[in-house]
């Protein structure tokens, strides 16, 4: 009872309630099953809430730890272990802030196979909750490999017409990554005796050379998953065949875990190798930043512009993690919240309108602001969010990367900034270019298609107003006044880059 | 010489006992249900026996034979097959009409031998064990006559097994040469003493080279492997589960005693063969796996690239350090496929049919991958359970296959074989993609599929899809037996 009632085993393990109960409820009773994982996954935001209010942000250090010997035997020192601070709090929060609304999404976009779809849609979020969590790297590995169940399976059964290739291609790649990082998990429990990330780093020691191995095979999981260019191939396939919630959580939170991984993993385990490739990740950053943006622009398939649209934003995240210093790494962090609250919300609106004319070529929109006005205003302000507008969430953190990275000790380049900068002025365009396509000009051919069976295009109703506001919410929230969130985020980051400065100067 | 010492082969003897009374009361049983019934109790018995020696040590029959952990473990390990053996046969053999009372009596000699490998302590016990467990599976595998695949499949098995076994008889008899001794400690002595470069020590290595191309045959490793798809596609689905787990782990059994015990003065000639072979096997078999469209011949390549996994846990058998941890590695995963190989041939038999049915168009007898399509809608539990079990061959968590595999790993990496060990990794990751394709096929692809559902067969894949599943969550007290059962071997 102590074990399950820690808070976070309770945030990580709630949902797997609600699967438990939706095992009960027969199949066809929809609804039901519906409301159960809407509150299954709202309580878990309860919790997450609580969870929050419970957190010191002045502590730089694990908090509300979880810690229990697991496998003790034989040579073996795996521990159940779970630990929350500014690294990960606010990714933990954006992931049950995020399943919810997803779900609400599924309302009338899935009909299929309710009940499974549920299923792997809060088995997901255990997942994903404890790859956030989980400080043991056998632990870690097991929500990490887990979550690409569930995602195979929702992106396989209720994604488009080349869902089967995407969904396969999705977990063949993500494991490709991974099952190297496996290797050099058991390494560093094999010669250093422990599996417990406080404990490795605390240990440390590894020889430059050595760590240089260890940090590509981690890196090569992460990269993947981010994911960095070149290794980003799977992702507009995976997007454009998963269904709008998957979309959503692929987006708002699977690709977190990569970024999330090197900044957890890479950046404490092997500070002396992260040093030595900053430079060359953040070439990669930069060029994924100017890659994704170009290729975007050339996309005729709304759900592709944003999925390449998110190379080019984590690419910022990629930079400002590389740059090494507060500013970066703190902008790094805000991004990957920022990046998850407007491709969420993108990904959300192009599923709303999809759902009506079930199809996501440009050229067949266009004049669709005076025929749903609602929707038009809120897919407007997500779009200037994710393109970087001042005074919206995506600038606080492309501003703060670009600082961290010109400002950068490590990078030692203005170049870096330079380049990337160019990425905020392609993401006006390409970003423009499809607001006015789809928004503006004569009404597009499918105003009229979707009128020639009966009834008009209709406007957002009251349960997509609810599911999309409270993403508005925050996007204002960060824009204007991102201090909080700096603040809990602060010390833990302070904390990383001291022991990066102490690194760097050991090895000169 | 010492009086013989029965309590230490007690359960083989009992097994033995209660089968040569089987093979007479059976003559006397209408109903071949209650010989079933009588062959698992035989092996329940016999469970409970080796389950009250977990501890027990001693050797007996002129140091022939011996009981340590290791042999309980494995003993356990090989009944517990027997007994999912005879629950997956039980509705099948009635099933494809190929019910006849010999079949339990044939496993439960299998078994007997298989066991007496586990406790072979001489190389002429390992030789009469290898026979007594290979001929009732011979006629096993033929058991369907007169269909032609399984007599082929029969007449394949026994004629390539009586060849590989005359490489192990011819490599006791160099051993022999070489050492003047068959027993496995009386071989460590002679090998030690004989001074490096002289002729015996030659004849020892050529001779030990013999019995790994005999034992790597049982177990299917590559080059070795040419029997196994279609033995595993021609014997009757029930024994291919049987022959696929318990012949490997009787075959790592063997491998891991005698060449650990009696040959680690040849480590530096053997340990590479053996990376190259456990390399190729896992290459190999994946490989081809990508290309069968038959369930059994898929599950045929990938035991075959399950023995390259399980052979890189003795790699590393020469150096001190680490050799008690990769045998350990050996034994978990041995019991990890096991679980999990009856687990998906329990699914196999599930939707195996006697008869073609030509209204669906799709394969005869349900035995080709097309034939999953649509499980997952209309047996939800029944493709939970094979996903779970395609899982668990990959490796994925949290399922036993992974547990299985991260111990794998850490003994090649421990043992310093990197290259090994991403060899394996890449492997892996190639199965996964022939793995996927039966879960695909079972969610992702509309069918109709055909099913039978029997008491048996259905505990048999229940209790192996949540064991798989819990056991990976709390592992450690297998971990603990396999390796306390390797403690004294060291």
């Amino acid at each position: 009872m102590e074990f399950i009632l820690q808070p976070l085993t309770l945030m990580t393990f709630f949902p797997l309630l609600g699967v438990l109960v939706l095992l009960f409820i027969p199949g066809d009773k929809k609804n039901a099953l519906r409301w159960t994982a809407l509150i299954a996954s709202l309580i878990t935001f309860l919790i997450s809430i609580w969870v929050l209010t419970m957190f010191n942000a002045s502590n730089p250090d694990l908090q509300l730890v979880a810690k229990y010997n697991w496998i003790t035997v034989a040579g073996w020192n795996i521990q159940y272990y779970l630990g929350i601070d500014g690294l990960s709090i606010l990714l933990v929060l954006l992931t049950t802030f995020l399943s919810p609304i997803s779900i609400l999404s599924t309302w009338t976009a899935v009909e299929e196979r309710v009940k499974e779809f549920l299923l792997f849609f809060l088995l997901l979020e255990v997942g994903m909750t404890g790859v956030f969590l989980a400080q043991d790297l056998f632990l870690f590995y097991i929500f990490w490999e887990f979550t690409l169940v569930p995602m195979y399976f929702l992106i396989g059964i209720w994604g488009g017409p080349r869902r089967i290739y995407a969904a396969l291609k999705f977990f063949l790649y993500t494991m490709a990554g991974s099952i190297l990082m496996l290797l050099a998990i058991l390494w560093l429990g094999i010669y250093q005796g422990t599996f417990s990330v406080p404990d490795l780093i605390a240990k440390g020691g590894i020889d430059p050379h050595t760590q240089l191995w260890l940090f590509i095979a981690f890196a090569a999981a992460f990269a993947i998953k981010v994911p960095m260019w070149p290794l980003h191939s799977w992702l507009p396939d995976a997007h454009v065949e998963a269904p709008t919630a998957g979309s959503v959580i692929l987006a708002g939170v699977l690709l977190k875990m990569g970024t999330y991984g090197f900044l957890r993993f890479n950046l404490t385990l092997f500070p002396q190798a992260a040093v030595q490739a900053a430079p060359v990740i953040a070439v990669l950053a930069v060029i994924g930043i100017i890659y994704g943006a170009a290729v975007s622009y050339a996309q005729a398939d709304i759900k592709k512009l944003v999925a390449y649209s998110s190379v080019s934003h984590l690419g910022f995240v990629m930079l400002g993690l590389f740059a090494l210093n507060p500013q970066g790494i703190q902008g790094g962090i805000l991004q990957m919240i920022n990046h998850g609250l407007s491709t969420g919300a993108l990904f959300l609106l192009v599923g709303m309108i999809y759902e009506q004319t079930h199809t996501r070529e440009f050229k067949v929109y266009g004049g669709l602001w005076k025929v749903t006005p609602i929707f038009g205003t809120i897919f407007l302000i997500v779009s200037l969010s994710s393109m970087g507008l001042p005074g919206l969430n995506g600038f606080v953190g492309e501003f703060t990367i670009l600082l961290g990275a010109f400002g950068s000790t490590v990078l030692n380049s203005p170049w870096y900034a330079g380049f990337a900068a160019l990425g905020v002025i392609m993401a006006a365009v390409y970003i423009l270019y499809m607001f006015q396509k789809m928004f503006m000009g004569p009404e597009g051919s499918i105003v009229e298609e979707v009128r020639k069976h009966g009834h008009a295009l209709r406007d957002l109703n009251w349960r997509e107003i609810v599911t999309i506001v409270p993403l508005l919410i925050f996007i204002f929230w960060i824009g204007l006044y991102p201090a909080p969130f700096f603040h809990l985020m602060a010390p833990s980051v302070d904390k990383l880059t001291a022991a990066f400065q102490a690194a760097a100067l050991a090895m000169r | 010489m010492p009086p013989l010492n029965f309590s230490i082969i007690l359960p083989l003897l009992v097994l033995t006992v209660w089968a040569c009374l089987l093979l007479l009361v059976d003559l006397f049983v209408k109903n071949k249900g209650i010989t079933a019934l009588l062959a698992a109790l035989g092996l329940a018995i016999s469970l409970g026996i080796t389950l009250s020696q977990v501890g027990a040590t001693g050797t007996s029959f002129n140091n022939m034979v011996v009981l340590d952990g290791f042999s309980t473990f494995v003993n356990a390990l090989l009944l517990v097959s027997g007994l999912f053996g005879i629950a997956l046969a039980y509705g099948y053999v009635k099933r494809m009409g190929i019910e006849r009372g010999e079949y339990y009596t044939l496993l439960l000699f299998s078994v007997v031998g298989m066991m007496l490998m586990a406790q072979a302590a001489d190389l002429i016990i390992v030789f009469l064990a290898l026979e007594m467990l290979s001929i009732p599976l011979y006629v096993l595998a033929a058991f369907a006559r007169p269909n032609v695949n399984s007599e082929e499949a029969g007449l394949k098995y026994f004629l390539l097994g009586a060849f590989s076994t005359g490489f192990v008889v011819y490599g006791i008899a160099l051993v022999f040469g070489a050492t003047r001794t068959t027993s496995l400690a009386g071989i460590v002595s002679a090998a030690n003493a004989a001074s490096s470069g002289t002729s015996s020590l030659l004849l020892l290595t050529i001779g030990s080279a013999l019995i790994l191309v005999g034992l790597g045959f049982k177990v299917a490793a590559v080059p070795f492997h040419m029997w196994t798809p279609d033995v595993y596609q021609g014997a009757p689905s029930a024994v291919t589960a049987f022959m696929a787990a318990g012949a490997k782990i009787a075959g790592f059994a063997a491998l891991l005693r005698v060449f650990s015990l009696a040959f680690p003065s040849l480590a530096s000639d053997i340990t590479p063969i053996i990376a190259v072979i456990s390399a190729l096997t896992m290459i190999v078999g994946n490989i081809i796996a990508i290309a069968q469209t038959n369930i059994k011949r898929l599950l045929a390549y990938s035991s075959i690239a399950h023995a390259g996994y399980i052979l890189m846990a003795f790699v590393p058998y020469g150096q001190k350090g680490v050799v008690a941890t990769s045998v350990a590695a050996g034994l978990f995963y041995l019991v990890s496929y096991a679980l999990t190989n009856f687990g998906a041939w329990a699914v196999v038999i599930a939707l195996e049919k006697a008869e073609g049915n030509p209204s669906t168009g799709s394969g005869q007898r349900g035995l080709e991958i097309a034939d999953y399509a649509g499980i997952g809608r209309k047996h939800p539990a029944l493709a939970a359970a094979m996903t779970v079990f395609m899982f668990s061959l990959t490796g994925i968590p949290p399922t036993l296959g992974f547990v299985g595999k991260f111990y794998l790993f850490r003994a090649a990496i421990a043992g310093q074989f990197y290259l090994l060990a991403v060899i394996g990794v890449l492997t892996s990751l190639i199965s996964a993609y022939y793995y996927l394709r039966v879960v695909v096929t079972m969610y992702m692809r509309e069918g109709e599929p055909e099913t039978t559902s029997e008491p048996w067969l259905n505990l048999t894949w229940g209790l192996a899809a949540v064991l798989t599943v819990i056991v990976s969550l709390v592992p450690a007290p297998l971990f603990d037996w396999a390796s306390q059962a390797v403690l004294k071997l060291f």
